[in-house]
């Protein structure tokens, strides 16, 4: 225990990472009051069903909630958003008006999904996103109302889940997409190609390459149709915007911490930066909202939307925030997740998006069923399966250990020879998309020294 | 003076099969260890794991344990990509996405055949827990399963004795003097199957094998010669490890009456139970059948490429590195996340069907046996190091609830 006593801990956010760090410091011994502040009304539930068992009828929308693997013996504010916080005076403010004092805070406000643009267009009926549990019923309702037709905007692994589960039950649906290929910002274009073959094999309308400029609602103010970039208009009944997420650093304004669009900067231990770029060594952040350097690659700042970063991220935080310092433990997790899509498991790991080349080095990408390598610089730095997934973690070994690109090995299910890297082809980040779900933003905590002011997303 | 032992031999020597958790635990001493012939042994955890899940191990390129006849190979001998090929075939008469309820609709039946076994031990007071028990039930459950006329059950049962007993272990042991030569045995047994492959193609049932005779998936049909590479292994694999498994189980619980006792009072307890079961007493020891393709740094130390490699899965099984406790059998130990299936891509394929049997078979022997206890402890083992198990269980009591 360091020297300071640490009687009362605070956690904002009281999803996934909230819910763990609650457990991981029960499970280090902390015995203090323990503050749960979540504006969520409903107890922490499990996201990732959302966009699949759930869009397929198999679970209901309120029924994934988390369980507690321990009794956390926690205050808990739901339904309750905190708005502010008084960084000397160690108190976050709420939103009716109380003020909860701590002598740590974990932040973990996660992320919320990027809206369309045009309020009137996003408030017709038929128009969501999908965040949270209910948004889902939502959209599975409106699934069940066998609609002529849904139209999903962006396809990242959200969009291109929702879609599959509309062809799964035999929903027409059309999937626009800004770039050249599904997934394109998170996997690049070479793998993005086999996701848009597998959507289309699946009788998916997929349009690379163009924008929906406007939804068009009826008179009774129900979504109708939707117009594309290339002039086309598509009559659809259900649009679901999959953009990807907005980090949920609004309340942290002016609070004086490095929190900004890009989430919250934090060091290797997930100590919150504040703007000057110095660690504080009371508050600490966890998941969606986090960006924290990582050794591994290149000691650049990552966010990673992925279910098991959080969950990692609050195991650290907890076990940081109450050790000494000596004992403090680095970020190390290499980034991992999973997406299930028509009919497909896919899981990657590593850091795709700093790949500049890509080669197969299991299976056959017009199998749907590969594992395909990254390269950075002349070493390994991520590696994708499609139904592959069993040997990720021989991958995640070359990965570790830095091993040269393209790996050479003699192994089983190995491509022809001949098979080369090729480039990975991803999109130039500055152009707007749904985003990866991985995002690599260079070095410094805070991008302006002092004069810190975070643009508006 | 005579070379020293390997511990191979060590292991496969019939005196080390009642106990050979010692033997492992020295062999863990050197995590990844180079025997005497130039086969390698790998012993930890960590290592069996990771091996089991690299793409530079092979199970294609060693001769198999029983060798198939007519040169197809079952998948337990087929890398990918063709291994996945045949097991996706495989799998889509028995389980998830296709065909989801199959193991699970046959859990009456089961319980049916189980209580007729133990219904017959009222009229005794002693019986062999392997053959009045363990190796009957899940006979009946696969010849069901498969679509094998039960009546023909002792001809198999001759077969997959004499191939097993005949494999060569390192170890000298008298071959049983009932079994067959193990050509003979090969030969008949794959004439068996080709007449039964052929016979279900011509009047199908809604059993497994009428289904890999006549059904075509995405990835088509089996070639006739496969479809016996197939059936082979189905019933080998499936019979001869579920029996010791519950043999086995039998035996841990009289060895642990507290623990059999718990499991009466709360039958739920058989599920983790198992599991550690599947840890502590794994009925497949060892997996004598990879080779690298290249080079390959495990725990420090390189395994050349083209060596044949043990991985030791009872002893990474008891690994302290792993599990705290190694040594102990705790049913409720919450994390147990162990080797007796194996692991990645040859991962068990009966899996479902085997937790099932033994969750029948040992909650109602728990439940009806009244006072079960021991006759010999140890009792006398098979001969086979790899697939080990008690050869007879012989378990005296007070009588049957019904
Ligand atoms: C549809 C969907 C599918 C997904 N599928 C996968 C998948 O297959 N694999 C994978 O790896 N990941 C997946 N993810 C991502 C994964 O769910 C997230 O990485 C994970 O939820 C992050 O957890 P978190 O606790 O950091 O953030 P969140 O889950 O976003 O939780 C943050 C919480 O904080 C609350 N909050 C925000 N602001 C405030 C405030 N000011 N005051 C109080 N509370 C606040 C929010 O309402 C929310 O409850 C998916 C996500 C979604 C939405
Ligand atoms: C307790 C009982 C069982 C145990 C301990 C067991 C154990 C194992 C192990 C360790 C493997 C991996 C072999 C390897 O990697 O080389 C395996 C594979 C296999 N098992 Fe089982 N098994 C059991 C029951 C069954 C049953 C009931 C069936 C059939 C219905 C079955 C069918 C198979 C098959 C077909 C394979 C090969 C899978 C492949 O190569 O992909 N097993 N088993």
């Amino acid at each position: 225990m360091s020297a300071e006593r640490i009687d009362r801990v605070v956690i904002v956010g009281a999803s996934l990472a909230g819910l763990r760090a609650a457990e991981a410091l029960r499970d280090e011994g902390f015995t203090g009051r323990l503050t749960l502040i979540g504006d969520e009304p409903e107890p922490a539930y499990d996201r990732p069903p959302l966009s699949k068992q759930v869009l397929l009828g198999q679970v209901a929308a309120d029924a994934t909630a988390l369980p507690l693997a321990r009794d956390v013996d926690a205050q808990w504010r739901l339904g309750t958003a905190a708005t502010g916080l008084d960084l000397d005076g160690r108190t976050v403010l709420l939103a009716d008006g109380s003020k909860v004092p701590f002598d740590r805070l974990l932040i973990a406000t996660g992320t919320r999904a990027r809206p369309w643009a045009n309020e009137a267009e996003a408030a017709l009926e038929g128009v969501l996103t999908l965040r949270t549990s209910a948004d889902a019923g939502r959209l599975a309702a409106l699934l069940d109302a066998k609609p002529r037709r849904v139209l999903v905007v962006g396809a990242g692994f959200t969009g291109s889940e929702i879609a599959s589960a509309c062809r799964e039950r035999g929903i027409d649906v059309t999937v626009a997409e800004r770039g050249p290929a599904p997934l394109v910002g998170a996997l690049g274009g070479v793998i993005g190609e086999a996701a848009a073959r597998l959507q289309r094999a699946h009788g998916v309308d997929l349009r690379c390459g163009v924008t929906v400029t406007s939804l068009e609602g009826d008179e009774a103010g129900r979504l109708c149709r939707a117009h594309l970039s290339d002039g086309t208009v598509l009559e659809a009944d259900v649009a679901v915007v999959a953009l990807g997420a907005i980090r949920n650093t609004g309340w942290l304004e002016g609070s004086g911490l490095a929190a900004g669009p890009r989430g919250i900067a934090a060091d290797a231990a997930c100590r919150a930066f504040d703007h000057n770029g110095i660690a504080t060594d009371d508050i600490f952040v966890a998941g969606d909202v986090a960006r924290m350097p990582h050794a591994l690659f290149g000691y650049q700042f990552l966010s990673l939307e992925h279910w098991g970063n959080a969950v990692e991220q609050a195991r650290l935080a907890a076990h940081n925030m109450l050790c000494a310092s000596r004992d403090r433990r680095p970020h190390l997790w290499i980034p991992a997740f999973w997406s299930s899509q028509f009919g497909v498991n896919i899981k990657s790991i590593g850091v795709p998006t700093m790949g500049d080349e890509v080669v197969v080095t299991q299976g056959a990408l017009e199998d749907d069923r590969f594992v395909a390598v990254y390269g950075h610089r002349g070493r390994v730095i991520a590696a994708v399966s499609f139904d592959h997934g069993r040997w990720l973690d021989f991958y995640r070994c070359l990965i570790e250990s830095a091993a040269p690109f393209p790996p050479e090995f003699a192994g089983v299910d190995r491509p022809p020879p001949g098979t080369v890297p090729v480039p990975a082809c991803f999109p130039d980040p500055s152009v707007p998309s749904h985003g990866p779900t991985v995002t690599v933003s260079g070095y410094a905590p805070s991008e302006r020294r002092i004069t810190f002011t975070p643009a508006p997303a | 003076m005579t070379a020293p032992e390997t511990m191979m031999r060590r292991i496969a020597d019939p005196a080390a099969r009642p106990d050979p958790y010692p033997l492992y635990e020295e062999l863990r001493r050197t995590p990844v260890a180079r025997q005497d012939d130039g086969v390698y042994t790998v012993s930890t955890y960590w290592e069996i794991r990771s091996l089991l899940n690299d793409p530079r191990v092979s199970s294609q390129t060693r001769p198999p344990l029983v060798p198939t006849p007519s040169g197809a190979r079952s998948m337990l001998r087929l890398d990918p990509a063709e291994h996945d090929r045949v097991r996706r075939i495989v799998t889509r008469p028995f389980g998830p996405p296709h065909t989801p309820r199959r193991v699970f609709e046959m859990r009456r039946g089961m319980a049916d055949t189980v209580r007729g076994l133990l219904d017959a031990f009222a009229d005794k007071d002693q019986a062999d827990i392997v053959d009045d028990f363990a190796y009957p039930f899940p006979i009946s459950v696969i010849c069901r399963l498969f679509g094998v006329p039960v009546e023909d059950e002792p001809r198999f049962h001759l077969w997959t004795e004499s191939l097993l007993g005949a494999a060569d272990f390192g170890a000298e042991h008298k071959p049983d003097p009932h079994l067959l030569d193990p050509d003979a045995a090969k030969i008949e047994m794959g004439g068996y199957l080709a007449e039964l492959f052929d016979k279900h193609r011509k009047d199908p049932g809604d059993d497994m094998f009428s289904a890999l005779a006549v059904d075509d998936g995405p990835d088509g049909r089996l070639t006739p010669p496969e479809q016996v590479a197939t059936g082979f292994l189905l019933l080998i694999a499936g019979h001869e490890t579920t029996v010791n498994l519950i043999t086995n189980g039998v035996l841990t619980l009289l060895r642990h009456p507290q623990e059999l006792k718990r499991l009466k009072d709360d039958p739920d307890l058989a599920v983790p139970m198992i599991e550690e079961l599947l840890r502590y007493e794994p009925p497949v020891q060892y997996l004598p059948n990879r080779r690298t393709m290249d080079a390959v740094e495990v725990a420090g130390t390189v395994i050349p490429k083209d060596t044949d490699v043990n991985l030791m899965l009872a002893a990474g099984n008891r690994d302290p590195r792993r599990f705290p406790d190694a040594d102990r059998f705790v049913p409720d130990r919450g994390d147990v996340e162990h080797l007796g299936f194996g692991n990645g891509v040859h991962y068990c394929f009966g899996a479902p069907l085997a937790r099932l049997e033994t969750r029948i078979a040992l909650t109602e022997f728990a439940r009806r046996v009244k006072g079960p206890e021991l006759v010999a402890d140890p009792p006398p083992y098979r001969v086979n190091p790899v697939l080990r198990g008690p050869r007879h269980l012989p378990v005296a009591y007070r009588g049957v609830r019904s």
